[in-house]
């Protein structure tokens, strides 16, 4: 069981509001990312989850029971931390084992725990080193490892891959999505990586200064963003923004549309630019087109066989089912 | 750069300061060893000959041998623990975020900046002393007899006033550890579900334990030769012989340099015997 709510949550640092009250349900199961620029609060209030931080005003509820007041041990959440805070001292046993410690469990289920966990995380051969002596993948391992064994009501993870290289990200990310369906526990992770959010989250908390701008599904922020915030954080590349008289076509202030929503010809088309920096990634090309009115520089994912030369003329067509509008206060019409 | 020519030259450079250094260290102790064999009394016939190791044997046997090294032992073994414990207490104290915190650390480290002679002497005049001392007036206001500190409890006096000087230096070496500890170790050990006490026993202690090791390292080599807080104090009275102060007895107030000498090679084989011990005990630390 691990359903969390947040009613009416609120955390200043003084005279700050970091976080203005907010309300959040995360449903037991669900793999929840928290997702914004640095300095949107969601770390803040990922720790306010934990009880790391106490909440200004406002309840938090674990499994119905309010937790506000409950220290961080009393509240059956386990965390996976940037820094992955393991204990230099210890062993790799030594480390998972610790909370099983605190909890004094027997002798015998921690070490049956320790060696399921270390069996489906591949930390077997690593047990009985230091932490300094793995890589930073492995120390991952072992941290998640901490986390599993003390059998918690919901994971939080804290930005868990960023201090890892972009090739072992790729891979962490799979393991952590594949232990989430394993698992069937809950878990909340916080990131500033959309690519990240996108491909692990059932459901995208999207944060901006501490505010929740849209909660759902990947697809459904992708497909519908509720206002320009949203609809320019989710995506990559990021979407284009139009203004002007372009916008005024569609009744709108600004027009957004996907760079993989357009379509290039170097004969005709909606609207004429040129070519500026081209970027190769083998199976896209990604074109940035000057001279679009309302648009400097306009991004275009192009296939990657489309040859154009710097300073080319070419013609765009953006598909029009695929134009969100928004009005002047940036959120979305229609 | 590193040529075999460069090298040379740097070698030859060098040489002066490492003569020198090297000098410094050597005369004194071979002067030492030549005096400890020969029969020297300043006052008394001066540099009469050469004795063997009669030096030796007499210092040994003399009543006041073993008692000197216990005594010695006590002071430094005792100022350790009172140091490395309360300096533990305090940097974790100091640590904490507080009104005024930069003046409270400087009136912390404040004693390490005053004299031995000065503090010894203001301890036992204004402190210790049994009728105007402030410990006196203390006891007296509890209707307590006051304390002969210096001469009841004379070792235990001098252990506090050098403890009192050194708890700074421990303070101030295990404060910048606690602060280097990271704060996400000790939330996941919270989240962990570990109380305060077992936070501070497997999370901070072994991160101390590397400083711990320096202070210790650091603090027995000049414990080891402590002087005038004992000689402003007691003048080695009342049981507060240290081997220092036995030999400096033996070559100042009783005249004899070749005694004193060789109780001074005494007192090298007793530092590195403890400081085989420590390495022993503690030195490990400091490989990993």
């Amino acid at each position: 069981m691990g359903r969390i709510q947040l009613n009416q949550v609120q955390k200043k640092f003084g005279d700050v509001e970091v976080i203005p009250p907010l309300d959040l349900e995360i449903n037991d199961g669900e793999f929840v990312v928290f997702v914004g620029p640095s300095g949107c609060g969601k770390s803040t209030l990922l720790r306010l989850i934990a009880g790391l931080e106490d909440t200004t005003a406002g309840h938090i509820e674990i499994d119905g029971d309010d937790a506000t007041m409950l220290p961080p041990a009393k509240r059956g959440l386990a965390m996976v931390f940037q820094s992955y805070a393991l204990y230099p001292h210890m062993s790799v046993r030594k480390n998972i084992a610790f909370p099983m410690r605190m909890a004094k469990i027997p002798q015998d289920e921690q070490d049956r725990r320790i060696s399921s966990a270390a069996k489906a995380l591949n930390l077997t051969d690593y047990l009985d080193r230091r932490p300094g002596q793995l890589s930073g993948g492995q120390r991952q391992r072992v941290a998640i490892g901490r986390a599993i064994v003390r059998e918690p009501a919901a994971f939080l993870f804290d930005e868990p891959l960023s201090n890892l290289d972009a090739a072992l990200r790729v891979g962490m990310r799979m393991e952590i999505s594949e232990l989430h369906k394993k698992l069937a526990t809950t878990m909340v992770y916080v990131t500033h990586d959309q690519v990240e959010a996108m491909t692990m989250a059932d459901k995208i908390v999207v944060l901006h200064a501490g505010v929740i701008e849209q909660v759902g599904s990947p697809l459904e922020l992708y497909r519908n963003p509720r206002n320009l915030f949203v609809a320019g954080f989710i995506g990559s590349p990021k979407m284009n923004f139009v203004e002007g008289s372009e916008a005024a076509k569609h009744n709108a202030q600004t027009i957004g549309i996907r760079p993989e929503h357009i379509d290039v010809s170097t004969t005709e088309g909606a609207w004429q630019g040129t070519v500026g920096v081209a970027e190769h990634l083998g199976s896209d090309t990604f074109i940035h087109i000057h001279g679009i009115p309302g648009c400097d520089p306009m991004t275009v994912r192009a296939s990657g066989d489309v040859m154009v030369n710097h300073g080319d003329t070419v013609y765009l067509t953006p598909h029009e089912e695929h134009i969100h509008k928004f009005d002047a206060q940036g959120l979305r019409i229609g | 750069m590193a040529t075999q020519h460069s090298r040379s030259a740097a070698r030859l450079m060098m040489a002066p300061a490492v003569i020198l250094l090297l000098g410094w260290m050597l005369v004194p102790l071979i002067m030492t060893l030549w005096f400890s064999f020969r029969k020297y009394l300043p006052l008394r016939g001066g540099d009469q000959g050469w004795v063997g190791l009669e030096n030796y044997a007499r210092f040994i046997s003399s009543s006041s041998f073993w008692p000197a090294v216990q005594t010695t032992l006590i002071i430094v073994g005792g100022v350790l623990i009172i140091t490395v414990a309360f300096g533990i207490v305090l940097a974790l104290l100091l640590d904490q975020p507080m009104w005024g915190q930069g003046v409270v650390r400087i009136l912390v480290i404040a004693p390490f900046f005053v004299m031995p002679t000065v503090s010894a002497l203001v301890w036992k005049n204004m402190f210790m002393d049994p009728v105007n001392g402030i410990l006196a007036h203390l006891w007296k206001f509890f209707g307590a007899e006051p304390v002969q500190w210096l001469s009841q409890e004379s070792l235990q006096s001098i252990v506090m006033i050098v403890s009192w000087q050194w708890l700074p230096f421990a303070t101030l070496i295990l404060l910048t550890a606690v602060q280097s500890l990271d704060s996400e170790q000790l939330e996941a050990a919270e989240m962990d579900g570990a109380p305060f006490l077992k936070r501070f026993w497997f999370i901070i202690l072994p991160h101390l334990s590397r400083a711990i090791t320096i202070v210790i390292l650091i603090q027995t080599i000049f414990l080891l030769s402590i002087f005038a807080e004992i000689f402003v104090t007691t003048g080695g009275a009342f049981g507060t012989r240290t081997l220092t102060y036995l030999i400096f007895q033996r070559v100042l107030e009783s005249q004899n340099v070749g005694l004193g000498s060789a109780g001074g090679v005494y007192a090298i084989i007793l530092a590195n015997i403890v400081a085989l011990f420590l390495m022993r005990i503690v030195g490990k630390n400091l490989d990993t």
